[in-house]
């Protein structure tokens, strides 16, 4: 059994119904994705880049066109595929173990076996210790490796990731980047990362799709052939980025990120109580 | 701020109540002529140990309680049912949703002439609107509850292929508990006052309500301020109680809705 998925996209439209109007969303998108790949999909918002990934996962349906994986036309969701979204969707009433349990739940595997693949996968994901927290005891960074584990844990064919790291800090984001491409080498599947991040894009993707928006296309294809574990600062890692930019334009440079200032609770009798 | 800190955390809560108590005392002892009205806190202690002597309080107690019990688990429970099938199912909610809200605009002592002539004056009469006062708020939170289950975990439990029993059961009703709670401990604090309130309405069985009818009649003020008391303490230790039990089941949140 092949561990890793091929995944082909022929002309491939999605539209939404808003009251009478009909929005497209995606427009003719072509796509062979070789098992092992890891593809990298950057646009500006709107280019609906996320549809894609939704539309892959099965969590959206009405499309035109083919979505084939190994072959066979993808209807619902599956085991074969996983998701990490960019909040970690934890259930804060489950500790790690059993929210990592959740994608196990029906699988058809002893218990003790579960156990062990569990066991197998916060270790992965560098958790060990934390098997029995609480999602509100977790940094947002260990949130989301517990969403990495939970999707990986029933060994899908294809791993989607929206946009993983977008809500977690610049440090914390390099070192899950580097964690998710060591074990995207060692897992040897298919995956898919949406991201606004170019740096990122490229830091991960042996293939870099740029979309462009209203309604979402591809723009361009760039294969990156750079070696793993990739250098930030060479030149052709540079390079490869500027390429990238360039491609998608000014739109890029914006970040979609804000600042919001913390307000530090004072020890203050009158303060309201929450 | 200073006076406050200088207090014991402990302590803080007993600050209003222990100035009452020295007001009252106070006003007693320096006042010209006392109203009739007014008894030394001696008295209401003096009242207290006879009550308990013969057992009366005791009683009343008893039957109150009981009631209680009766009523809130029959409507408490109930209302989880009815809450949960009206949040879970779209069609339920078209169909019953909006007599429910309709029978939910009447002031519960309005269903007293009915309770009384259906189920009669006695015990039956009293559990039945009991229930019916745990009855509304259960139907209410438990509503809520279960549909405002974040959309994010149900597409997590698409995803994962839950059927649709396992995401009752590990997604909508473990999100759906404390605002179950915040319903139960609604219909608690009105079941108990409603029990009070169907003393006074419906004819006398023993009950701390009934004890203070009696009071009244006899002008007994002792006795009604421990009447007043007793329900105040029972009220409390039954949201002490529900808040224990929440704390056991909430651990995963660390915060209780009991103490608002």
């Amino acid at each position: 059994m092949s561990k890793a998925g091929h995944l082909n996209l022929n002309h491939l439209y999605k539209s939404f119904h808003v009251k009478d109007k009909t929005l497209s969303v995606l427009e003719d998108i072509n796509l062979s994705i070789n098992p092992g790949d890891f593809i990298s999909i950057v646009g500006s918002s709107g280019c609906g880049k996320s549809t894609l990934l939704r539309l892959i996962v099965g969590l959206e349906e009405d499309y035109q066109g083919d979505l084939l994986l190994n072959g066979q036309p993808i209807v619902g969701t599956s085991l074969d595929r996983g998701i990490v979204f960019q909040e970690h969707r934890l259930s804060p009433w489950l500790i790690v173990e059993k929210n990592i349990g959740l994608g196990l739940v029906n699988s058809k595997i002893s218990d003790a076996e579960k156990a062990s693949l569990i066991r197998e996968h916060i270790e992965l994901v560098g958790l060990t210790g934390f098997e029995t927290a609480y999602p509100h005891q977790l940094s947002g960074g260990m949130s989301q490796r517990v969403a990495i584990a939970r999707a990986l844990v029933n060994r899908p064919k294809v791993l989607l990731l929206d946009e993983p790291f977008g809500a977690l800090d610049a440090l914390t984001r390099s070192h899950l980047q580097q964690e998710l491409q060591k074990i995207w080498e060692k897992e040897g599947i298919t995956m898919i990362l949406v991201t606004h991040d170019v740096e990122e894009a490229v830091f991960l993707g042996n293939r870099i799709v740029v979309m462009e928006p209203r309604p979402g296309r591809i723009k361009k294809v760039i294969d990156v052939d750079l070696p793993y574990p990739r250098n930030r600062n060479s030149l052709a890692f540079n390079h490869l980025r500027e390429q990238v930019l360039a491609e998608f334009g000014e739109d890029a440079q914006g970040s979609d990120e804000t600042n919001v200032a913390l307000l530090e609770p004072g020890i203050d009798l009158w303060r309201f109580s929450w | 701020m200073k006076i406050l800190t200088a207090i014991p955390k402990p302590l803080r809560a007993w600050v209003l109540p222990v100035l009452l108590l020295i007001t009252w005392s106070v006003y007693g002892h320096v006042a010209d002529n006392l109203s009739p009205a007014y008894v030394s806190i001696l008295s209401v202690f003096e009242r207290a140990y006879l009550l308990l002597a013969s057992n009366e309080l005791q009683l009343a107690l008893e039957g109150s309680l009981t009631r209680l019990i009766k009523g809130l688990a029959i409507g408490a429970f109930i209302g989880f049912v009815v809450g949960g099938l009206l949040g879970a199912s779209r069609l339920l909610d078209k169909l019953f949703g909006p007599s429910f809200n309709t029978l939910k605009q009447i002031s519960l002592f309005a269903w007293i002439p009915l309770m009384s002539i259906w189920f009669g004056m006695g015990d039956t009469g009293k559990v039945v609107f009991l229930a019916m006062a745990a009855f509304f708020p259960m139907v209410v939170n438990t509503y809520e509850g279960v549909r405002s289950v974040p959309r994010e975990l149900l597409e997590v439990a698409r995803v994962t292929r839950l059927s649709r029993w396992q995401v009752i059961r590990l997604i909508v009703l473990p999100s759906a508990v404390p605002s179950i709670f915040t319903g139960f401990y609604l219909s608690i604090i009105y079941a108990w006052l409603a029990g009070i309130g169907a003393e006074y309405f419906l004819s006398s069985s023993p009950g701390v309500g009934t004890l203070l009818i009696d009071a009244q009649e006899h002008f007994l003020m002792d006795q009604i301020i421990v009447g007043v008391t007793v329900i105040g303490l029972v009220g409390l230790a039954l949201n002490a109680s529900a808040g224990r039990l929440e704390k056991s089941l909430l651990n995963w949140r660390g915060k209780s809705t009991a103490t608002y």
